[in-house]
C-alpha cells in the first residue's frame, strides 16, 4: 500500500514538470493590439483614487521552449545589437531589478511594442505579439524572474572555440 | 500450403523484381552514381556486395552440406560418450580452420585495402583540382544557405535549398552551421559530411552527367529535420553560366499594380525582419534569401514544390505544413495575400 502511494505521489510530481516542455507549435498570429493602460507603471493617477490594475500574464510563462526561442529571436532581431547579452551597451543593460520603465510582463511588453525614447525602436507591428512574449520569457529569465525548473542549466548552443581557417584550397581563390 | 519447388522459385523471383525495382534511375541513391566520386565509391560498394554475397553463399552452401552430410557413427554412441576423432580427423580438421582463418583475415585486407584506396583517391580531388568552384554551404534549423564564393564579391550569389553545380567540374563545399549539427550528404555525387557549429569541414562534389539529384540532412537536427531537403542541380557549362548570371541581378521590379501592391504587402510585414529580396530595402539575413524565389523548386527547404497554392497555405500558416520551424506565424488580411503570392512568384 504504501508502495503504491509512493508510485502514485512521484508520479504527480513527474507530471509538474510537463509545463516547462509544453510547445506552443502553432501561435494564433492574431494581434491583441497595444494594452495602454492595462501596462501603467503605477496604480496611481492624478485626480482620483487608487485602481487596481488589470493583471496580465505572459503566457509563456515558464516555459523552456519559449525561453530557448526568446533566446533565438533575442539575437535574429538583434536586440544583442544595443543590449548586448543582458549587460548592456548602447542600451540599458537587461541584467536588473531596476527598470526605467518597469520590469512586468506588461511593462516589458509595452517597452518593446511601443519603443522608447533615445533609441529602443518601436517593435509592434513589425514581430508577431507571440514572438514579443517569448522574448519577455527570455529577457526575464536574464534576472531569475522565472522559475528555476524552466531556465536550461547550460546554453543551448555547442560551446567551441572558433576554429582558424589553415587555407582555402580552391581554385575559384587562387 | 504445399511449398513446392515452382511455387519457391516464383516467390524468389518475384522478391527479386521487387528489389531490381529499386536499381533504376534514383535521386537519392549511392548505386546511381552522377560523378567520379559517387562511382568510386558505388565501385566499392559492387565489389562489396559481390564478394560478401560470395562468401554468404559459400557459407550456406558448406552449412547445408553438413546438415545432409550422414555422420559416420552417430546412431551407434549414446550422447554421453565422448567422442574423440582420430588423429587423422583432427588434423585435418586443424588444417581446415586454419586455411578458413587465414582466408578471413586475407579477405577483409582485401576489403579494408580496397576502402581506403577508393577513399584516397575522393579525399585527394582537392589537391588535383585545377578549375575547381566553392560553394559555402551552411546548415540551419530546417534549412540550407548556399553561397557562391567568387574573389569578385560582385560575383557573390546567395541562395537557399538548391545547388547548381556544372557537369565535369569539381566543387569544393565548404560546411558551416548557424546552430547544430547537420550533415550534407547527396548520395549520388558523394559522400557524407557533417556541418559544424563554428567549424568548417570541406567536401567535394563533381557531377559527370546532368541530373537532379537530392540530398537530406543525414544529422538528426531536430524537430523538422526529415524535411532539411536539398536539391543539386547539375547542368553544362553554359546552362550553369546563364543560372549564375541571372541569379547575380537584382529581383525583378513588379510592373503591374496587382504585382507592386504585393511587395509593398512583403515589405510593410514581418517578412524583412528575417528574409531579403536583393533590390528591395528588405534585408533579413535569418532566413532563405528569397531575390529568385520564384526560380526555385520548393517552399520550406523543399518540403513542398513550389506553386501557388502550396505557398498560400505555408505563407498563412507554415506552423501546420512543418511544426516547429521557424517561419514566424503573420497575420496577413485575405486582400493581401493574392498580390503577396503574385510578386513573390514573378520573382524569377
Amino acid at each position: 500500500m504504501r508502495a503504491l502511494a509512493t508510485i502514485v505521489c512521484c508520479s504527480i510530481l513527474l507530471l509538474g514538470a510537463c509545463q516547462r516542455e509544453k510547445r506552443d507549435l502553432r501561435p494564433s498570429p492574431t494581434r491583441v493590439a497595444l494594452f495602454g493602460d492595462a501596462a501603467r507603471q503605477s496604480p496611481l493617477r492624478p485626480g482620483g483614487p487608487v485602481e487596481p490594475q488589470p493583471v496580465v500574464t505572459n503566457p509563456y510563462n515558464g516555459s523552456s521552449y519559449a525561453i530557448a526561442q526568446g533566446q533565438r529571436l533575442f539575437n535574429w532581431y538583434n536586440c544583442a545589437g544595443c543590449h548586448s547579452q543582458g549587460g548592456g551597451g548602447i542600451g540599458p543593460p537587461l541584467i536588473k531589478k531596476a527598470w526605467i520603465y518597469g520590469g512586468e510582463p506588461e511593462n516589458l511588453f509595452d517597452t518593446i511594442v511601443k519603443g522608447r525614447p533615445n533609441g529602443m525602436p518601436s517593435w509592434g507591428g513589425r514581430i508577431p505579439e507571440y514572438q514579443i512574449w517569448q522574448i519577455i520569457a527570455y529577457v526575464r529569465s536574464l534576472n531569475g524572474e522565472q522559475p528555476k525548473s524552466a531556465t536550461p542549466g547550460r546554453s543551448d548552443t555547442i560551446q567551441t572555440n572558433p576554429q582558424t581557417l589553415k587555407s582555402r584550397t580552391s581554385g575559384a581563390t587562387k | 500450403m504445399n511449398w513446392s519447388g515452382k511455387r519457391i522459385i516464383t516467390c524468389i523471383a518475384a522478391l527479386g523484381i521487387l528489389l531490381l525495382a529499386g536499381c533504376g534511375g534514383h535521386q537519392q541513391s549511392v548505386i546511381d552514381p552522377g560523378g567520379p566520386l559517387a562511382g568510386r565509391t558505388a565501385g566499392l560498394w559492387w565489389f562489396f556486395f559481390w564478394l560478401l554475397t560470395a562468401i554468404f553463399i559459400a557459407v550456406l552452401a558448406l552449412t547445408l552440406w553438413t546438415l545432409t552430410r550422414r555422420h559416420r557413427g552417430i546412431e551407434q554412441e549414446s550422447l554421453e560418450v565422448t567422442h574423440l576423432p582420430s588423429e587423422q580427423t583432427e588434423s585435418k580438421l586443424t588444417r581446415v580452420v586454419a586455411v578458413a582463418t587465414i582466408a578471413t583475415v586475407v579477405i577483409l585486407f582485401i576489403l579494408l585495402i580496397g576502402s581506403v584506396v577508393a577513399g584516397k583517391a575522393n579525399a585527394d580531388l582537392g589537391s588535383r583540382a585545377k578549375n575547381a568552384m566553392v560553394i559555402d554551404l551552411t546548415g540551419n534549423q530546417w534549412w540550407w544557405q548556399v553561397r557562391y564564393d567568387n574573389p569578385d564579391p560582385r560575383r557573390i550569389v546567395t541562395t537557399a535549398n538548391e545547388i547548381h553545380i556544372p557537369i565535369g567540374r569539381p566543387v569544393e563545399i565548404m560546411g558551416r552551421s548557424n546552430d547544430v549539427i547537420h550533415s550534407f550528404w547527396v548520395p549520388n555525387l558523394q559522400g557524407k559530411r557533417d556541418l559544424i557549429p563554428s567549424r568548417v569541414t570541406t567536401n567535394w562534389i563533381e557531377a559527370d552527367r546532368p541530373g537532379t539529384f537530392r540530398g537530406q540532412c543525414a544529422e538528426f537536427c531536430g524537430l523538422q529535420h526529415a524535411h532539411m531537403v536539398l536539391w543539386v542541380i547539375a547542368e553544362p557549362e553554359d546552362k550553369f553560366e546563364a543560372w549564375l548570371n541571372a541569379q547575380l541581378r537584382p529581383s525583378v521590379s513588379p510592373t503591374d499594380s496587382v504585382k507592386q501592391r504585393g511587395q509593398q504587402v512583403f515589405l510593410n510585414h514581418e517578412c524583412i525582419f528575417c528574409h531579403s529580396i536583393r533590390g528591395t530595402t528588405a534585408a533579413g539575413q535569418v532566413a532563405p534569401d528569397l531575390t529568385h524565389f520564384g526560380s526555385r523548386r520548393g517552399i520550406g527547404a523543399n518540403t513542398l514544390p513550389n506553386t501557388f497554392g502550396n505557398l498560400g497555405g505555408w505563407i498563412v500558416d507554415p506552423q501546420r505544413v512543418k511544426p516547429g520551424n521557424h517561419m514566424a506565424t503573420v497575420p496577413i488580411n485575405a486582400a493581401d495575400l493574392q498580390p503577396l503570392l503574385e510578386y513573390l512568384e514573378s520573382l524569377k
